[in-house]
């Protein structure tokens, strides 16, 4: 038997590691080390319900489990054979129990390629991955392949670029391979700097063997026999768990001199970035690897003919990489007929926000956002009503409900004005003021915006104050107007995809809601309560029947009246924190 | 050319971190990580001697660590107060829980409190975005914030 236990970070960061060293130790304990394997598996991707635990091989599925219940689910259920039934996932809509995770409704719908592995092995030993198939793409590319045919299986497999752009890879991989030179570089950008986007890190921290074998492939491919992974330093468990995977594969012999005695070598070494958004830009990459500013310059020349100190460099993404030791495995043609016409195979996305099943998902491209949001995400958290979906990050847009039926691929999403990005995905509800949330995006945006060129640098700044204007109260007609030719200029003329895309956020908004962005300055009005200059908060006489719970909650005191008296709210010291409504019980504290 | 406040053998420390690259310019980003291993930020002092040791300019190695958002070049308080600010985060009131900490700590955010106790700061995205909004002490990660919640984890370090 074994019992999986999620050793991601969300599950981390809520005490999943005493929870398994309870687990470990209380099966020594009762002498079932030789019957029942105990092991830390990467992100199961149901985040929301974590820590998760799963008993193979009945695949029973425990959610939010605590150190404490270890000896209750090893008593029960591991020597008695009984489930234990209060920690078993519960169906929100029929309120029916589900042990086996196959039958959730998250998972359902799922089809897990580049995910496969994580919350199945342990990511720290190098057999488990092999006893699921791993570096047997590689030994077949080594050993029964020319690079060329394997350039043709990526190009036929229409395996697209995950980190944002969509480029087609085999074309990349075949660019590299055809530039001439005595050295080539693959990198792997596992910079992930979208925020509310973690799929590379749950991939890196879940499987990465995955990701050295794809480069060692692409290696292979290109003829290169330098490998880099450009990783956050914010990620320190999944620098740590590659750093463990790269010194076993060296162990393995399937990195380093003369692989699998082919003549091919390859190694892998580690680059850290500093928190810079724009270093997910191939060319601001490369210049972060080479110690400088991570600025980026103009394309051509393409780093696949000129790129780190000079040489043809091929730069893919995390979840690109883990999706083609698959394709190797099974074929173009199995890969090509998953996803949509010009999308093929399956994206990796972050579904967070005002949902009920927050995580890490993965579908066939196709399909529809009414799908991911209401049949895996198991709708909008408290019932609220669903407005917005922004999808792809800072240079994404925010999609409505007249999109959730279409389905998602890259074109699609470009046409409805956002991007697939690294697949974020957050969603907003009524309570979202999509003015704000696209002054949260340019604050982003402006922040990170490297300098180099002027649209970005200060147009961006430009949008933002505009915003901020509008939130303030005091904006005009004359200033969504603004918005959008500045907007679209920016576009035309940055030099990188972070200014070419970051008035996305604010077009998109402009375009799918109007109305909000009109009542912000004619009317002076946030109809969800956002804008703090917008709105005040009052005491209705008539309810208020003088409990004073909103005067002794009050941080600022501003509250005041008599107990059993008609409270009033001195606009003056008000804060607008909203605690007194929070805490109202009579309904007599309004929002104007 | 700054006065020189650290102590000789981190100074030492340093130069041997250096070293151990090659004194290669190419890694100065890497040596940068661990010079702020070392200080817990990077003073003047310590980016000087490093461009020393690369042979590059100052103000190379200035431009390189004040592009990048993970290097400081103020020290940070002995608990160091971090709320992410990522998408997850913010439509999940992110924002009042930061109104939050700089009122009770009396401090904005990137400040330190005057008994060097605590500093505020803010971040993108640590990926637990399931457990919105998220704030980090330290190494330490708390879920689920609510702006009630924050004089308690205040308090659990203020001792």
């Amino acid at each position: 038997m074994h019992v999986l236990v999620c050793g991601g970070t969300g599950c981390h960061a809520s005490e999943s590691e005493a929870l398994l060293e309870n687990l470990k130790t209380i099966i020594t304990d009762k002498g079932l080390d030789n019957e029942v394997q105990v092991i830390a598996t990467g992100c199961f991707g149901f985040c929301e319900k974590g820590p998760i635990v799963k008993i193979m091989p009945d695949n029973t599925f425990y959610t939010q489990v605590t150190p404490a219940d270890a000896r209750e689910i090893i008593e029960e259920h591991l020597v008695k054979g009984r489930k234990v039934n209060r920690l078993l996932y519960v169906d929100p809509e029929n309120k029916e129990q589900i042990a086996d995770s196959k039958h959730m409704g998250f998972y359902k719908k799922q089809l897990r390629i580049a995910l496969r592995n994580c919350g199945f092995i342990d990511p720290e030993n190098i057999d488990e991955y092999i006893a699921r198939d791993g570096y047997e793409a590689l030994a077949k590319c080594l050993t029964e392949m020319t690079p060329q045919q394997v350039t043709e299986i990526m190009k036929k497999s229409g395996l697209r670029g995950r980190g944002g752009g969509g480029f087609p890879t085999g074309l990349k991989w075949e660019i590299t391979s055809k530039s001439v030179s005595d050295i080539k570089y693959v990198v792997c950008n596992a910079d992930e700097g979208d925020p509310g986007a973690f799929m590379d890190r749950s991939i890196l921290e879940g499987d990465p063997h995955s990701v050295i074998e794809a480069m060692a492939i692409c290696g292979y491919c290109i003829g290169a026999s330098n490998g880099l992974v450009y990783i956050r330093a914010e990620y320190p468990l999944a620098i740590d768990r590659l750093k463990t995977a790269i010194a076993q594969a060296r162990n393995y012999g399937l990195l380093g001199n003369d692989i699998m005695g082919t003549g091919f070598s390859f190694d892998i070494e580690l680059r850290y970035g500093a928190g810079a958004f724009v270093c997910g830009e191939e060319t601001a990459l490369i210049h972060s690897m080479e110690g400088l500013r991570g600025e980026p310059t103009v394309k051509p020349p393409f780093p696949s003919v000129s790129g780190y100190y000079g040489k043809p460099t091929n730069v893919n993404n995390v979840e690109t990489f883990a999706n083609v030791p698959v394709i190797i495995n099974k074929g173009a043609d199995w890969f090509a007929s998953i996803g949509t016409e010009k999308s093929k195979g399956t994206k990796v996305f972050a579904l967070a926000g005002k949902i009920n099943n927050v995580g890490l998902i993965e579908v066939p491209m196709g399909t529809t956002l009414r799908e991911v949001i209401y049949e895996i995400g198991g709708g909008i958290k408290d019932g609220k009503k669903f407005k917005a979906v922004q999808t792809g990050g800072p240079s994404g847009g925010c999609l409505t409900e007249k999109h959730l039926d279409s389905p998602i691929d890259y074109d699609n999403l470009i046409a409805a004005g956002s991007m697939m990005g690294s697949g974020g995905m957050i969603v907003m509800d009524e309570d979202d003021c999509m003015v704000s949330i696209a002054k949260f995006y340019l604050d982003f945006t402006v922040e990170e915006s490297c300098g180099k060129c002027a649209p970005c640098r200060i147009g961006n700044k430009r949008l933002y104050e505009i915003l901020d204007k509008l939130t303030q109260g005091n904006g005009t007609r004359e200033d969504i107007d603004s918005l959008r030719n500045l907007g679209n200029v920016i576009k035309d003329t940055a030099l990188c995809g972070l200014g070419q895309t970051s008035p996305n956020p604010v077009l998109s908004t402009i375009e799918n809601f109007w109305d909000e962005y009109i009542e912000h300055v004619t009317e002076k009005k946030c109809r969800s309560g956002q804008c703090k200059s917008l709105l005040q908060y009052v005491i209705d006489a008539e309810n208020c029947v003088g409990c004073t719970a909103c005067a002794r909650n009050c941080p600022v005191n501003a509250i005041s009246g008599e107990r059993k008296g008609i409270h009033v709210i001195d606009q003056a010291t008000c804060i607008k924190c909203g605690a007194c409504l929070e805490k109202c019980k009579f309904n007599a504290v309004l929002i104007k | 050319m700054a006065i020189i406040k650290l102590s000789e053998s981190k100074l030492n420390e340093l130069r041997d971190v250096c070293k151990s690259f090659n004194n290669d310019k190419g890694e100065l980003i890497n040596v940068l990580h661990k010079a702020q291993g070392i200080f817990g930020y990077l003073p003047a002092e310590v980016q000087e001697v490093i461009a020393k040791e690369l042979s590059i300019s100052v103000a190379h190695v200035y431009g390189v660590v004040t592009f990048y958002s993970f290097f400081t070049m103020l020290p940070k308080g002995e608990h160091p107060v971090s709320i992410c600010l990522g998408t997850a985060c913010y439509v999940r009131g992110a924002e009042k829980v930061i109104d939050e900490f700089k009122r009770i700590l009396n401090i904005g955010v990137g400040e330190t409190t005057p008994d060097g106790k605590f500093s505020l700061a803010c971040l993108r995205c640590v990926g637990a975005c399931g457990l919105a909004p998220v704030v980090l002490v330290g190494e330490k990660v708390y879920g689920r914030v609510a702006p009630d919640g924050v004089k308690d984890i205040v308090a659990e370090y203020a001792k």
